[in-house]
């Protein structure tokens, strides 16, 4: 029995998750490096990875602005409804990717949204274009960095800032020299979090983007694309992308992880 | 997951704060939450109360209910059996390999779904390395089948009853299953009567949580399931092929339900949270 619970999860992971994963390292690299580097002479997944790394270069910087601002604004107040105002903090995470995308077109559709008329009017190009597309990665990843600096601005407590502000500091310095630092941690994890999230969305951008292939899409759209076209090869290799950057963050935050509890228990 | 919300001593004097990271906080949650969320309810209600009901209940809308709500409450199920083991196995047992074990519980959160479902779906084909010789063996198709579109929701569910389980587990002190012992419980008496008691409100969690995330998840399923209607067609993707054949209604009031769903389970969640921490701190009472 003992021996048995080990075997029993290692053999369930290894069906569930290992095998598949090792599977896209195997398809990628069937014929050799040769084929797989030359895989990215084409011009669609070249476009494919700028198009998600500007998404990326969007939606996580303004999301780190916002995790920071309301870990600043929420963490240390006791209001009535904050335990509300967490859980909508939350609802990304709980509402399918597919709907976030629903709601954008709803909203800014020329010829169906909510705003068609306005968007239309201002010939601003939202739906099937770059500026929905970041809308929806930004909503499907903005939970991460607020919840990862909340709980630990909770713990913290208020003595530093206090006296920074005794001291004469203002708020924006405040902010700048004291809760950031102190947060600094929490902060790079939620980072990685939200930026491996930003990459690799594919739900709610499928149904903003259109799927245009050379226009706009994603590196994750790119890949069912070529996998629907039996252009396995070429699935394969942008996976290989995808997944060995996903890996690399697994264990960057893994890294991160040892580092600190080594350095707050010494 | 960190629990957030852990009230700060009383009598604390709190100075006032800048009111610019509040206003930051509210237009944003506005701009990227409450206005999709308010221009889908406004587009819903749009559609009036029968014809909403209409076209949530359609023959084919039910199927897909069917294949997503009921296929994803067995993948949570048996992610809730193994994910307890596995979680078991973590804390309580040493073997080689166990920091590996551990960081690959989070592939399927790191994982871009889009990966995961090319992965799966290679996998699990006939002539994938699994599903090669579970076709040659039992005659079982995996891959383009709705057993395809289970094995997905597993994959992407699975690190969540590990990672709910494991704290509690850790916190768990072994005196008590020794007092059991001592007092003549046998093997199965100790686990059902002392142990699975005190983890029950951290399983439950992670099952609500994983079910929920399995019902919705769209990138690695549609790449693993053949979206014929009927047989293995998931709600996400009907919304979807609403939306290609310009039937705006139909995706909204389908994009309601689920949204609707993902409130329910949120509550559902945080009440199982709110118990669990009850329990802890007056497992008799609660």
């Amino acid at each position: 029995m003992k021996k048995l619970i080990p075997i029993v999860a290692c053999l369930y992971v290894g069906l569930v998750i290992v095998v598949p994963a090792l599977n896209v390292v195997a398809g990628a690299f069937a014929k050799g490096l040769g084929p797989f580097i030359e895989n990215f002479g084409s011009e669609d997944l070249r476009h494919a990875v700028l198009l998600t790394l500007l998404m990326t270069a969007i939606a996580v910087p303004a999301n780190t602005i916002f995790g920071l601002a309301a870990a600043v604004a929420i963490a240390r107040k006791q209001f009535p409804g904050k335990a509300l105002l967490l859980s909508i903090i939350d609802l990304p995470f709980s509402i399918s990717p597919v709907v976030v995308g629903l709601m954008l077109v709803l909203l800014y559709s020329p010829n169906h949204g909510l705003f068609g008329s306005v968007v239309s009017d201002l010939h601003w190009k939202i739906i099937f274009s770059w500026p929905g597309m970041a809308l929806a990665t930004i909503i499907v990843t903005f939970p991460f960095m607020a919840r990862e600096v909340i709980p630990l601005l909770e713990e913290e407590g208020w003595e530093q800032e206090e006296a920074a502000r005794t001291l004469g500091a203002t708020s924006w310095q405040v902010f700048w020299k004291v809760t950031l630092p102190s947060v600094r941690w929490a902060a790079l994890y939620g980072l990685i979090l939200t930026t491996g999230r930003a990459l690799g969305e594919f739900g709610a951008v499928a149904v903003v983007s259109g799927n245009i292939s050379g226009e706009t899409q994603t590196l994750p759209l790119f890949i069912e694309d070529a996998y629907k076209q039996y252009n396995t090869e070429l699935a394969y290799g942008a996976a290989m992308v995808l997944g060995g950057v996903a890996i690399f963050s697994l264990f960057s935050r893994l890294l991160l992880e040892r580092f600190l509890t080594s350095r707050n228990s010494p | 997951m960190v629990p957030i919300g852990v009230p700060l001593p009383r009598g604390l004097a709190l100075p006032p704060l800048p009111s610019w990271p509040w206003r930051i906080t509210w237009a944003y949650l506005g701009l990227v939450l409450f206005l999709p969320i308010g221009g889908m309810a406004l587009k819903a209600a749009h559609v009036g109360p029968s014809q909403f009901w209409a076209l949530a209940t359609t023959p084919e809308a039910l199927a897909t209910y069917k294949i997503s709500f009921g296929l994803a409450f067995v993948a949570a199920l048996i992610n809730g059996f193994f994910g307890l083991i596995i979680a078991w196995a973590l804390v309580r047992t040493q073997f080689p390999g166990k920091r590996i074990l551990s960081a690959l519980i989070d592939l399927p959160f790191a994982l871009p779904t889009a990966v995961a479902g090319l992965a799966l779906s290679a996998v699990y084909s006939s002539n994938g390395w699994i599903g090669a010789p579970l076709l040659a063996m039992f005659g079982i198709k995996v891959s383009f089948t709705w057993l395809g579109v289970a094995v997905a929701m597993i994959f992407i569910s699975l690190p969540f009853v590990v990672r709910s389980v494991e704290p509690v587990l850790e916190a768990l002190e072994v005196d008590q299953e020794e007092a059991a012992w001592c007092l003549g419980a046998n093997r199965s008496q100790t686990l059902f009567r002392v142990v699975l008691p005190q983890l029950s409100p951290a399983i439950l969690s992670g099952i609500a949580q994983g079910y929920s995330r399995a019902v919705g998840e769209y990138g690695s399923v549609v790449m693993i399931s053949s979206n014929v209607p009927f047989r293995d067609l998931i709600t996400p993707t009907l919304i979807i092929q609403k939306l290609e054949e310009f039937d705006f209604d139909g995706a909204t009031v389908i994009g309601m339900v689920m949204l609707i769903f993902s409130l329910l389970s949120l509550v559902v969640i945080n009440g199982i949270q709110v118990w669990g921490r009850n329990w802890e701190a007056n497992p008799s009472k609660s």
